[in-house]
């Protein structure tokens, strides 16, 4: 690809993400309904679809407002940066054999780097608030994302081990045989756990936590500030459900399909199943979710490591 | 209106004669046959302290203006306080009832020998004006702390007409705000230990999890509970002084918003209050229909309660299946009674009407698909590990304590006390049925939810025993004090025309005396005190509902837990603000 065309095809990725990001706001709600004996949105347009520009026109009307106890420069920073970290990640993400921006050797790193950076937004839109609800949910989502950061980036560390790259690409290649869903269901497991703890859905929602801190980290947001929290969360969603695809389920790769089809199958099933946890998951108490980070999430990852590293050294030896 | 003889027939009533003498007491006769002994403020405490062993339980306290009382009970003066005492394992109550005069408004305070006492004292000081001599905290407690006068004196105005216009100027405005400052010195918390600074969280009374407007102040250090102090009285609507104002019959819509999930529920204790008092039977299929329609809405209630409890520990999906089941609920209830929520269907003497063509398929079709939906339910909610983990072992108290703090109901069944007034003294017809009462034994969040889960199934083999032995015959007594009075003859002759004509317009004239009537409601025990001054309206109406001393209780199990716990707990105690209020 040449540099103009790698700019635009960034662009469209923005937009297809962020598009991808909002029209799942209604999809959520009607695959909820679907399973929860009730219909969802369903009025405005084919199936209601058009309700997420609705919700959009809303929330662009509202009062932009900073409450004056907050701390303004941060209170308005807190919310982009979860979007901007958020889209800069899915530069790695290889949607086809030729379909990706970067293709860079570290790509698994700047990714795990990218969430990483999401972690600030939540923490700092707690603070900045001053407000004790949104203080405790700030607190809580920086205990949780440091705990599952940890093993986050340890239990992809099998899937480096069997395919010797970092660059997505090369992942996606490695693949070819035999998806490392099989090989790697420790880590598939422990990093889907990670990450629905990154993206803070439902059984791990603790930093908003509806039933116990009203809403959390961003109690005091509204308008385009607070959609931006929810395109974040979104966009985390759709991130999520693309690395573990293109790690674990062969990306692209899949017989008679287009290779871009077969991507958007495998990623609309895993987005299918996250909300399907959400229907069906209570939310563990804050300390509960920290124990089984590090008491049982931890060793488990490790011991993934270990198993991997035994094996691919015994392959390698015959 | 006698003094108490040696021999009252009553054991307990001996028994105190004879260990404080019989001029220490004055025995009032009531139509409810609940022993009722008037004594003097100076002996009422040793009184209680003495009854208290075989009495665990204060059921309700409350005060009485008499002042404008022409039926005045021998022993009365200005102001009463009455303590009624239940005895659970011998099946009988007992009433105490200390006279005050208005100069002297004071009584000591019982908070010493049931902690429960608390609240209670300070609704009649709230109510009344009566001092509790010894109160640990004697402050409003339904009425804001701004509020002028004492409610339920019958000198207070009872209607915004009755008052001068409302006005709000600046000077108000102001008062009301620093009122509104939140000082934790005066809710009984320190700001900080030598070591640590606590901060002060304001949980309500507008939030997701509080079921209403219920108000806690939570100390924490982090997230642990150090202390909770719940304020109450957001809800308030003055019930009791409104029973004061309506007749005997329009007050019945009323008592419906009262516990507001359980429908009829309401209505059956207070009708059976007033029926006692006018001495009225109610006739066989009236009873059955009553006994019905009440099951039908503990199910209701307990599916509301069930749903929002899977809610509150973060499980999404429960509540919109439970709902779902309760709309079919209240389809059956809508044909039946034509209302949904509050059909204010009962009437003294028994039903509105005759149960409608075709009830018995709308109710067979719902009792029999519903176990099936139960045991999904099960599965779904009450054996997934993460709810268990949430609830299990937190926020338990022991019988003895739920005993003291005045639990009652599946709170306190959930305890392992084998206690449940539709078994142990049935009324309106309970002794002809055949159930079950199931009992937790931890008495933590988890066994609270899981006795109601199992009342469901057990209300259902009620309701089954009604839909198969629906008895015939007429729906209303034929009685002249019931309302609608019967009208059969009033075109006939003059005397039962006027006689009719009266009862319709005025309501009927129901007989002085005073009766109470418990009864096992949705939450635990619902009673209503009535009395009657031989007027067309109540001359007191006092509701002693089950949530109250609930809220009551949160402070002692919810210390040293997480907020989240603190959730739990609420989402497990069941209760309706509306019937903490009042």
């Amino acid at each position: 690809m040449s540099e103009l065309d790698t700019i635009g095809f960034g662009l469209f990725i923005i937009v297809a993400a962020v598009g991808g990001a909002a029209v799942l706001t209604w999809f959520e709600r009607r695959l909820l309904g679907v399973w929860q004996d009730r219909y969802g949105p369903n009025r405005l347009g084919p199936f209601g679809a058009f309700q997420v520009l609705a919700d959009m026109l809303k929330l662009l009307n509202k009062h932009d407002w900073v409450p004056p106890f907050a701390d303004r420069a941060v209170f308005v920073f807190a919310p982009t940066a979860i979007v901007v970290a958020m889209l800069l990640s899915f530069a790695v993400v290889p949607f086809g054999p030729d379909l990706y921006i970067l293709d860079i050797n570290i790509g698994l790193l700047f990714f795990l780097g990218m969430t990483s950076l999401a972690v600030y937004s939540v923490l700092l839109g707690g603070l900045a608030s001053n407000n004790k609800y949104a203080l405790l949910g700030g607190l809580r989502s920086a205990a949780q994302m440091v705990s599952y950061e940890v093993f986050m980036g340890l239990s992809l560390m099998g899937v480096v081990m069997l395919s010797g790259s970092f660059s997505l690409r090369d992942i996606v290649e490695a693949q070819r045989d035999l998806w490392f869903c099989v090989p790697q269901f420790i880590g598939l497991f422990t990093f889907m756990i990670a990450g629905i703890a990154e993206s803070h859905r439902l059984p791990f929602d603790l930093p908003e936590a509806e039933h116990e801190l009203t809403a959390g980290f961003h109690t005091e947001y509204g308008g385009m500030k607070f959609a931006m929290f929810m395109l974040g969360e979104y966009l985390g969603l759709l991130l999520i459900c693309c690395m573990i695809t293109t790690l674990f389920f062969g990306g692209w790769l899949g017989p008679w399909l287009p290779p871009i089809l077969w991507f958007s199958l495998k990623v609309f099933a895993l987005i299918c199943f996250f909300v399907l946890l959400r229907a069906a998951i209570p939310r563990p108490r804050y300390d509960q979710l920290m124990a089984l980070g590090w008491k049982v999430m931890l060793p488990l990852t490790l011991l993934n490591l270990v198993l991997t590293g035994a094996i691919a050294l015994l392959l390698e030896g015959v | 209106m006698q003094q108490a003889h040696a021999s009252s027939g009553n054991t307990t009533v001996d028994d105190l004669l004879a260990r404080f003498g019989a001029p220490a007491f004055i025995a009032q006769p009531t139509p409810d046959h609940t022993a009722t002994l008037w004594v003097s403020r100076d002996q009422v405490l040793d009184v209680l302290a003495h009854l208290k062993p075989r009495f665990p339980m204060l059921l309700d306290l409350f005060g009485i203006d008499e002042r404008l009382r022409e039926h005045k009970p021998a022993g009365a003066a200005d102001f009463t306080v009455v303590y009624h005492l239940l005895n659970i394992a011998g099946r009988e109550e007992i009433r105490l009832k200390v006279a005050v005069t208005d100069a002297d408004c004071s009584v000591p305070s019982a908070v010493g020998i049931w902690p429960n006492a608390n609240w209670y004292e300070r609704e009649t000081w709230d109510m009344y004006g009566i001092e509790f001599s010894g109160h640990p905290n004697l402050r409003r407690i339904l009425l804001p702390p701004t509020w002028v006068g004492h409610a339920l004196r019958k000198d207070h105005p009872a209607r915004a007409t009755e008052m001068e216009p409302f006005s709000l100027d600046q000077e108000k405005q102001d008062a009301e705000q620093e009122a509104l400052l939140f000082k934790p010195e005066e809710w009984g918390m320190a700001r900080a230990t030598q070591d640590t600074e606590f901060m002060f969280l304001n949980l309500g009374p507008n939030h997701p999890s509080v079921h209403g407007v219920f108000r806690i102040a939570l100390q924490l250090d982090g997230e642990v509970v150090v202390d909770a102090v719940p304020d109450i009285g957001y809800h308030h609507r003055g019930a009791e002084k409104m029973g004061e104002r309506q007749t005997w019959h329009s007050f019945i819509p009323y008592t419906d918003r009262i516990d507001y999930l359980g429908g009829v529920m309401n209505n059956l204790a207070y009708v059976m209050a007033v029926e006692t008092l006018a001495g009225i039977k109610v006739p066989d299929r009236a009873k059955v229909i009553r006994i019905m329609l009440a099951e039908l809405f503990r199910i209701s209630s307990h599916l509301v309660f069930y749903g929002t409890f899977a809610q509150d520990v973060g499980q999404m999906s429960p509540v919109f299946y439970m709902f779902a089941d309760r709309e079919r609920l209240f389809g059956i209830i809508e044909a039946i009674t034509g209302g949904r929520m509050h059909p204010a269907w009962f009437r003294v003497g028994g039903v509105a009407q005759d149960l409608p063509r075709g009830w018995d398929r709308l109710v067979r079709e719902f009792i029999d698909s519903m176990p099936a939906r139960l045991d999904h339910y099960q599965v779904m909610a009450m054996d997934n590990s993460i709810l268990k983990q949430r609830t299990v072992d937190i926020g338990s108290y022991t019988t003895q304590e739920a005993l003291e703090w005045g639990i009652t109901g599946p709170s306190l069944r959930a305890t392992g006390m084998d206690f449940d007034l539709r078994r142990d003294r049935p009324y309106g017809g309970y002794d002809q049925f055949e159930f079950e009462v199931p009992l937790g034994h931890k008495g933590d969040s988890y066994d609270r939810a899981v006795v109601r889960v199992e009342e469901m199934r057990q209300s259902l083999r009620i309701i089954r025993q009604c839909l198969d032995n629906m008895p015939e015959g007429p729906y209303k007594s034929d009685h002249r004090l019931t309302t609608p009075p019967p009208k059969e003859r009033t075109l006939q002759d003059i005397e039962t025309l006027i006689h009719h004509f009266l009862n319709v317009s005025w309501g009927p004239v129901i007989p002085a005396g005073e009766a109470s009537f418990p009864i096992e409601a949705t939450k635990g025990i619902n009673s209503y005190h009535l009395v009657s001054d031989g007027g067309t309206g109540s001359y007191r109406t006092r509701i002693r509902t089950p949530s109250f001393p609930a809220l009551q209780q949160i402070p002692l199990i919810s210390r040293g837990l997480m907020i989240p716990d603190l959730i739990a707990i609420i989402a497990s105690i069941d209760f309706v603000m509306a019937d903490v209020d009042r």
